[in-house]
């Protein structure tokens, strides 16, 4: 797997998420970092449309050839839409975690839930206090 | 998954060291691991190994095992490494109360094991085998030196792929290992293990095996000799009899969600049937498979059934095994 850089218009949860705030809408997706740990990504369990999800609770979840995983939502919200496009691709989530591999699209409840997360910045951080 | 693929299209070198080896010597080390065993080694040849199983009173399966028979005096019996311990206890049990005139010893410390598989396999390990390899027919061994070191090699593994299975003292272990990587085998991990052995149809003790479940129940029916005696015996008779009251059948999804170990199993009528014993994303056939062992007769080949993954019940329907086989095919 190449390395992704984290992207600074991202905002990081300690769960390995992201999300990209795009009006009162965010997209939601899994780090370089979680798509690395968790190895070959081959099935994601897309949430429904229209599910409402609370701020670090389940939203979907992703199995590797390993392991079954639970994903978090980096914020309150409603799904309104889904990257359907895993459900034939899952390895998208591998090979390009910050793009094409996006989960889910939520219609964000609560604008200031946005500062119990990460920047790019405070992540890289936190991962390298994790791994030492 | 790179892994597992390599080991389907190259070679790739696995570190089994944990499993464990019984070494059986004496004048009647044959009658004691014939009354110990479920498989009939009346036929063995020296430089021959078999398939088999240990089973206790009921019939329950207490682990499976490799026989290795270097003479009419001297087996080796290679054992799962969770059960270790409580194979050694059973064979010197059975020793004592039989009083086999044996000697039964635990060698799992001071052997290694490495199992290198795929096609190129023996091409790899020619270069440090002092003997020809094509001498060595599959599930037969030899006593080659290997870079020096007196091994035991015999053509088999746990992978569907040919290959051979390692065994040679632990402190040779490092240089065999890195000379083999050098030589152009790749390491490969006890997931990818996992993938192929699945692939392969091959049981793994505590999935597809456990003290409740049958030799005749899992597919080791053929590595279960009835009209012999051992441990165990009596109660599968009656099973032969009677009917087996559960069944190991190969399943594939239809559904795209992923059977996994212990999900339950209901017919199409929704009537509880069994459960998955191992499932995962197949990286050669990219297709979700599993095993299940489910009430027998419940199930007939190309039948569909429903396997509950978090809830929602998710269709399947019923392989025949394995689901991989080499196109070489041995």
């Amino acid at each position: 797997m190449s390395a992704h850089g984290n992207p600074a218009n991202l905002k990081y949860t300690k769960e390995h998420e992201w999300i990209r705030v795009e009006g009162e809408f965010g997209f939601i997706g899994i780090s370089d970092f979680a798509q690395h740990a968790l190895t070959d990504i081959v099935f994601v369990e897309l949430p429904a449309l229209g599910k409402s999800v609370e701020q670090f609770k389940q939203l979907c979840l992703v199995e590797s050839v390993k392991s079954v995983s639970d994903i978090y939502a980096p914020v309150s919200g409603e799904v309104t839409e889904t990257n359907k496009e895993l459900e034939t691709a899952a390895h998208l989530v591998n090979s390009d975690p910050y793009g094409k591999g996006w989960m889910a699209k939520l219609q964000i409840r609560n604008p200031a839930e946005l500062s119990n997360l990460m920047s790019a910045a405070e992540y890289e951080a936190y991962l390298k206090i994790k791994s030492h | 998954m790179a892994e597992h693929l390599h080991t389907r299209s190259e070679c790739s070198l696995f570190d089994i060291c944990h499993m464990g080896e019984i070494l059986v010597e004496g004048p009647q080390a044959f009658d004691l691991i014939q009354k110990t065993v479920s498989r009939d080694i009346s036929k063995m040849v020296v430089g021959q190994m078999v398939l088999a199983t240990f089973t206790n009173e009921q019939g329950g399966i207490l682990d499976d095992l490799t026989v290795y028979k270097y003479s009419d005096q001297k087996f080796m019996l290679v054992v799962n490494a969770s059960n270790i311990q409580r194979d050694y206890e059973w064979v010197a049990k059975a020793q004592k109360d039989f009083h086999f005139n044996a000697v039964v010893r635990n060698e799992s410390d001071s052997l290694a094991k490495l199992d290198i598989q795929g096609p190129h396999a023996q091409k790899i390990l020619q270069q440090i085998a002092s003997t020809d390899l094509n001498t060595i027919q599959f599930y037969h061994f030899a006593e080659p030196a290997l870079m020096d070191s007196p091994s035991t090699v015999s053509r088999s593994g746990y992978t569907g792929e040919d290959g051979f299975e390692l065994y040679f003292p632990v402190p040779d272990a490092v240089r065999v290992w890195n000379k083999l990587i050098e030589l152009g085998s790749k390491p490969a991990g006890l997931g990818a293990r996992d993938t192929l052995r699945l692939e392969a149809a091959m049981n793994l003790y505590g999935h597809e095996m456990n003290e409740t479940v049958s030799p005749l129940e899992c597919r080791y029916a053929w590595v279960t000799s009835l009209e012999k005696d051992f441990i165990g015996v009596e109660p599968l008779r009656e099973q032969k009899k009677n009917g087996i009251p559960r069944k190991l059948v190969g399943i594939e999804m239809i559904d795209r969600q992923i059977a996994r170990n212990p999900y339950p199993i209901f017919s199409l009528h929704n009537e509880p049937i069994g459960v998955v014993t191992s499932g995962s994303f197949s990286p050669t056939l990219k297709k979700n498979i599993a095993l299940a062992l489910v009430q027998f007769g419940s199930l007939e080949k190309g039948a569909e059934c429903l396997v509950e993954v978090r809830g929602q019940k998710c269709r399947a329907k019923v392989i025949n095994l394995p689901s991989y086989r080499r196109s070489d095919g041995t």
